[in-house]
């Protein structure tokens, strides 16, 4: 037998497969069939959202933020905002910070739901999506009554919220809290206990909390690694602080931990929902869900049939909009998939000079190669599913 | 806190001296501006430094002042985990000077670099694989730059005869309409005769 010429074998993966979470195209390369490279090629949906918010005003660009990261579009908003507001110097009113907060945890469950129960089909599993896909629609609804929109709702706006919540409506979501609990663990039976669903995680993929901090990881993936980070405990923003919750943590940093950690915050995120239904019909979380500083928040419909001042305000904020203060801030949500955060470089005028977003599952993707080196090819999937990828925030 | 966030500021000048060329606290955030060729040795010290322990790599980012003659601002945003303290440090570039990549300090500075040079043009030494990342394959121009037009220089379209995807120069049916609401009355400052009289 002479010698053989071996060389490494690069195939394509994506941008149309379905276990690449919408339009990845990794180029591996690999040794047989071991993972020796990954070069992920992103951009594909690069929309210039960056660049398209400099030509927007404050209030023009917050929708922008929506197509981000498209299963849980409110947080996302909700650093926007709080950026702006942080430049502004505005404190947002108490009614408006429980909601923010309860449709930021309905966003955490649109999101993880979607996680969970796709990363149970990208390792084989074909009905959990089926289940999360239904509670996603009922939380969806939700979302519909509260700002008119299913996905991009452009609820939270700086200084507040657009609407106030019908009491029909947090009588609703009460409603669905206890059902879905037990969604919740029918899931966790039929996906976390699945001998498949084990054999394909557990041990794969797997971080140090070393790694974590220098590729710039966040949230679940952090929290695999055993340390309770969350910026919902560390820098709680709005009223995160006089709510009880606990931070799940993991072990052993890898996906059967993470995907364990996102169905424990799930049920953390039930619970600070129950507590914000409270708050909301509790006497002190009555009042207005904007700020009142007319030269910020529009008037109410009502006002501006009667008053001229408030007429004069509504044209304005829609014609020119609001100006900031010049400076700069960086303002972070705990998003589901990790740290989303917010750059924004105010020139004093009515558009962001600069809006940088610093996406969690940028950082994310870009540990693909580290993380998958070794592994087999069937892994690649498995990896990328317990990232919670969603191209709208990584491409921007 | 920000008394905290000034002895912090106090300690890193005090221990990097002539490598750090401005500082300042705004809205409860620290900002340090460090000088390009030492950028590495910054963000050495911030990351090992007891008192800082910035080992939590957040963001790279860049932003364009084109009224300036070092034009570019690179960005950087750290977090210490630890401390619970973020930092932002800046350097100022041009379009030809490099900036030091930190790529072997935070392995995670790879794509954000990328992205850096890929949106504003701004060059890393030291980075081992400078390419494009977000925009489109064979893309020309730097598109964050202020003087890049929002609608760009080409659009592509499915051509059927050709069977495939061109590029051709954008025609837009109708310009884009960039209104300017600035309103001409507001921030004027008025100098009547006799109000200076009125504050003496």
């Amino acid at each position: 037998m002479g010698e053989h010429n071996i060389r490494n074998f690069t195939i394509n993966f994506g941008p149309q497969h379905p276990a690449a979470h919408g339009v990845l195209r990794l180029v591996l390369e690999l040794d047989g069939e071991v993972v020796e490279r990954v070069d992920p090629h992103i951009g594909l949906l690069h929309r210039g959202t960056e660049k398209l918010i400099e030509y927007k005003t404050y209030v023009q660009a917050n929708p922008y933020f929506d197509r981000l990261d498209y299963v849980a579009p409110m947080n996302q908003e909700h650093a926007y905002c709080l950026a702006i507001e942080k430049l502004l110097g505005i404190a947002v009113p108490r009614r408006a910070q429980l909601i923010r907060v309860l449709f930021s945890e309905i966003g955490r469950l649109l999101s993880h739901l979607l996680n969970v129960t796709t990363q149970a089909m990208d390792v084989g599993a074909l009905t959990p999506p089926l289940w999360g896909f239904e509670e996603r629609e009922k939380l969806m609804i939700f979302y519909e009554r509260v700002s008119g929109s299913r996905l991009h709702a452009n609820y939270f706006r700086p200084g507040g919220v657009n609407m106030d919540i019908q009491p029909e409506l947090i009588d609703d979501i009460e409603a669905f809290c206890d059902p879905f609990l037990k969604v919740l663990d029918d899931l966790d039976t039929l996906v976390m206990g699945s001998r498949i669903f084990k054999q394909r995680n557990v041990d794969i993929g797997t971080i140090t909390l070393d790694d974590c901090w220098k590729w710039g990881f966040s949230g679940p993936l952090v929290r695999s690694c055993g340390v309770a980070w969350d910026l919902r405990k560390a820098q709680p923003y709005e009223c995160y602080e006089e709510m009880e919750f606990d931070i799940p943590v993991g072990l052993n940093g890898d996906n059967y931990d993470r995907q364990v950690i996102r169905m424990e915050e799930m049920r953390q995120s039930v619970r600070i929902m129950r507590q914000c239904l409270d708050k909301l019909r509790a006497p002190d979380g009555q009042g207005p869900v904007t700020t009142l500083d007319g030269k910020i928040a529009p008037p109410s419909r009502k006002d501006m049939k009667r008053s001229m001042e408030a007429l004069i305000h509504h044209f304005k904020l829609y014609t020119e909009g609001f100006h900031v203060p010049a400076g700069e801030v960086y303002a972070a949500v705990e998003a589901p998939k990790g740290e989303f955060g917010v750059y924004l470089v105010s020139d004093g005028t009515n558009k962001p000079y600069r809006c940088h977003v610093r996406a969690p599952g940028f950082a994310h993707l870009q540990g693909m190669d580290f993380m998958c080196r070794g592994h087999m090819l069937a892994d690649v999937a498995g990896v990328l599913g317990s990232l919670d990828i969603v191209f709208g925030e990584v491409d921007r | 806190m920000s008394a905290e966030l000034q002895a912090l500021s106090e300690h890193i000048v005090s221990s990097l001296g002539e490598a750090i060329e401005d500082r300042a606290i705004a809205y409860g955030e620290l900002t340090i501006v460090a000088r390009l060729e030492e950028i590495k040795r910054v963000v050495t010290f911030l990351r090992d430094d007891p008192q800082c322990r910035f080992v939590c790599f957040i963001d790279i980012c860049g932003a364009d002042y084109p009224a300036r003659e070092k034009r570019f601002d690179v960005v950087y945003h750290f977090l210490a985990p630890h401390h619970n303290r973020r930092i932002r440090v800046k350097v100022e570039t041009d379009e030809e000077t490099p900036v030091p990549s930190i790529i072997d300090l935070f392995p995670a500075a790879n794509w954000y670099e990328r992205e850096t040079y890929d949106l504003y043009g701004v060059l890393f030494s030291g980075h081992p694989d400078l390419r494009r990342l977000l925009t489109d394959y064979g893309f020309e121009g730097h598109p964050l730059r202020k003087d890049f037009p929002l609608t760009g220089y080409v659009e592509v379209r499915y051509d059927d005869g050709q069977g495939r995807v061109v590029y051709e120069p954008v025609k837009l049916s109708q310009e884009f309409r960039n209104f300017d609401f600035l309103s001409p009355w507001e921030g004027t400052d008025y100098v009547l005769p006799g109000d200076e009289k009125a504050k003496a």
